[in-house]
């Protein structure tokens, strides 16, 4: 019974956290010529369609989706992702980190840690001057990670994609000033006020469908630094390190050789919420890609990551 | 539940991102991981306590130079309250950035270094959260265990303080104080046993108390067209919705309408939040509303209620914040971004420039730099619809766009 009391606490909270993020819907699509929502599959960006459907109802949303796929996904994910898409009746745009590193652009990294996450900066700049996109809507939070924490809600990156993070535009009120020159594209974060705990509440309340993979379900894994490592062909596995198969979910879902899993009994929404708000680990405490310097996010975002 | 906007304000080193860190620590909001960080980060740093300002200080500059360079938003809740502080910098930019942390809270902290007690910039703290019309102040006056704790001084730097409220021109405020040790976490969270003197409430409780409908600025329903909603499919044929956010008071189906600004009549048929219909839409509420007539409306456009109409002008007189490098001069054009509203203005008039500190005004200035603060008159090339800034927060302000560089140059409060 717990999850009832946990969601009418969180009513108020919740709704104006949502008013807010479909008001920022509105302007991307007033203030923009050819806006483009950033789909994963993850939850916080499946979370993003249902505000976008919300902030346009009874019309379509009315812009393309784009999936940057690394190729290393959870199968789980793209089944989800193709069926949304179908559901929904909207547009999936694909472009693969796969013909980047077959065009020579980046290299795939070898060894222990590696993965293709940073490589998907590559492929999403090409892909925003290919479509020409002036708005990218992405499912950041600023309570992931510190160097998100700094970002504003209308973020302008330059015609390389790369975040100025010392000289930013002062956001006030709820004015969002979307105005860029040619070739520079704002990325924007309707959800930059939410916590990983609103999210799933929000899941919950909307009774949002989410991919399988972030419900406890028998897995192959290993254990390695101690994160609970994917065992699969994408993810880079010494001789000496044992698969085991046990109970596990994920918080968050990106590729598969960054993404490492949580021990859970989890398996319906009303228990992952309860356990996130049990948790003492911060969601992004899963995320290989973040482990590997203090600065790693920001690093990244300075080179037009999302 | 509802969620309480906070803005911080201190000097350079007053402790603003080790107080937050603290409420983050003993409301137990930090994880494992983020506190091994922590840890790992201030041993590394050569300190012998935990440094709680590495919470927040999310920029590699910022964590090696150990001052904040720019403002961040730090999510936090207890059982009764969600907490969105805006920890902005106090270091020289400081005007423009507690403009913008306070631009959208309702609750402001000024934090006074116990050892120095009111300083000249306390004063600018003050005025700028007097300026933007914050109604709930605390001062928490920090580092107490540095002066012993001791009450004598805790009560000099509240009476050094006091002199200053009389100078405030905003009546209409809360001002609480409460002496504290971030670092030490002395009445941030729990109750210190080192002020047996002191008899109020700990910050955290104090938050905890606050009545958000008595700290907040309603203002009366305007309700600007943000975005027309025309289907055109065949179940939604003839559908067309004026989407927009409420502000101030409420609107409900039946109202008599006036939409701005052609003064066309109509009322309100229905009210749409996604697929559901309401009777009424509360403030901020992000709907869709549909009208009993055919009347032409687009985005910038406003409704309001009959009998209540806000000034619809082509010029108006407004207290600004510059924020921008590039002087703002009389004569230069600006885009004014009114709400969702845009409209291109000239600088007609620098009346007098605002010293900060309660120190008066300068007459005869021909420019405004960064941080200025001014009173000026703008020319518009088409009317906007707006309230006095006292009179309603989000009616009565403004940014200004440079038309070159596309930057957010300044902020405005209609006087």
């Amino acid at each position: 019974m717990k999850p009832e009391t946990s969601l009418l606490k969180n009513t108020a909270h919740i709704n104006a956290l949502e008013n807010e993020a479909i008001y920022i819907f509105r302007e991307v699509a007033a203030q923009f010529e050819k806006p483009v929502l950033l789909f994963s599959g993850g939850k916080d960006s499946i979370t993003l369609v249902r505000l976008a459907q919300k902030a346009f109802w009874p019309a379509k949303i009315p812009f393309p989706l784009m999936h940057i796929d690394t190729g290393h996904n959870f199968p789980e994910t793209i089944e989800f992702r193709d069926r949304l898409v179908e559901e929904l009746g909207l547009e999936l745009i694909v472009r693969n980190v796969q013909d980047s590193i077959d065009q020579g652009k980046v290299k795939e990294e070898s060894g222990r840690y590696s993965s293709r996450n940073s490589l998907q900066t590559t492929t999403l700049l090409d892909a925003i001057e290919e479509f020409k996109f002036d708005a990218c809507i992405g499912g950041a939070r600023r309570d992931e990670e510190k160097a998100r924490a700094k970002e504003r809600i209308f973020s302008v990156r330059d015609d390389f994609g790369q975040w100025d993070e010392r000289n930013q535009r002062p956001e006030l009120f709820d004015m969002l000033n979307g105005q860029i020159e040619l070739g520079q594209n704002v990325r924007v974060f309707p959800i930059s006020n939410w916590t990983e705990l609103d999210v799933w509440s929000y899941i919950e309340k909307e009774q949002i469908e989410i991919p399988s993979i972030y419900f406890a379900h028998k897995r192959k894994v290993f254990l390695r630094d101690g994160l609970i490592w994917s065992h699969s062909e994408y993810v880079f596995q010494e001789e000496d390190e044992e698969v085991l198969e046990r109970m596990v979910r994920f918080r968050t879902v990106g590729d598969m050789s960054c993404t490492a899993a949580v021990f859970s009994e989890a398996t319906d929404i009303e228990s992952v919420v309860q356990e996130i708000r049990d948790s003492t680990i911060s969601e992004r405490g899963a995320r290989i890609d973040d482990k590997r310097s203090e600065a790693a996010m920001e690093k990244r975002k300075q080179q037009g990551y999302f | 539940m509802e969620v309480l906007k906070i803005a911080t304000a201190g000097s350079v080193d007053d402790g603003k991102s080790t107080l937050i860190g603290r409420l983050l620590y003993d409301t137990k909001s930090l994880t494992i991981d983020k506190l091994e960080a922590i840890e790992k980060r201030s041993k590394k740093n050569g300190y012998d306590y935990l440094d709680f300002s590495l919470a927040t200080d999310g920029l590699v500059a910022e964590r090696e130079q150990g001052i904040t360079i720019d403002v961040a938003h730090i999510y936090f809740s207890t059982a009764t309250k969600s907490y969105i502080i805006a920890d902005t910098p106090g270091h020289v930019e400081y005007t423009r950035n507690m403009v913008t942390g306070a631009s959208t809270s309702q609750a402001a902290i000024i934090l006074i270094d116990a050892r120095k007690g009111v300083i000249e910039q306390t004063n600018r703290h003050f005025f700028i959260n007097n300026l933007l019309r914050v109604k709930e102040v605390v001062v928490a006056i920090n580092k107490m265990d540095l002066v012993d704790f001791s009450e004598e001084r805790y009560s000099e730097i509240k009476s050094d303080f006091e002199e200053l409220m009389a100078k405030r021109d905003y009546e209409d405020q809360k001002i609480t104080f409460i002496p504290v040790s971030a670092l030490k976490g002395d009445n941030v969270v729990n109750k210190s046993q080192n002020t047996p003197w002191y008899k109020g409430e700990t910050l955290l409780e104090h938050l905890e108390g606050l009545d958000l409908a008595a700290v907040s600025n309603v203002g009366t329903p305007r309700f600007p067209v943000q975005y027309v909603i025309r289907p055109k499919t065949d179940e939604h044929h003839d559908f067309r919705g004026f989407a927009g956010k409420v502000y101030g008071g409420e609107l409900s189906v039946g109202d008599e309408v006036v939409a701005l600004p052609s003064q066309t009549r109509s009322k309100i048929k229905e009210i749409f939040f996604y697929d559901k219909k309401y009777e009424t839409a509360a403030r901020r509420s992000s709907v869709t509303i549909t009208l009993e007539d055919e009347i032409n409306l687009s985005r910038g456009d406003m409704l309001v209620k009959a009998g209540d109409l806000p000034t619809i002008e082509k010029q108006f007189t407004a207290t600004i914040s510059w924020m921008d490098s590039e002087k703002l001069t009389t004569g230069k054009k600006y885009v004014v971004q009114h709400g969702i509203n845009k409209v291109l203005a000239k600088v007609d008039n620098i009346h007098h420039k605002i010293n900060p500190d309660y120190s008066g005004i300068e007459k005869n200035v021909d420019g405004l730099g960064m941080n200025d603060i001014a009173q000026v008159t703008f020319k518009l090339n088409k009317p906007i619809f707006y309230d006095k800034f006292k009179n309603h927060r989000t009616n009565g302000s403004f940014i200004l766009i440079d038309t070159q560089s596309n930057n957010t140059v300044g902020a405005g409060f209609v006087q």
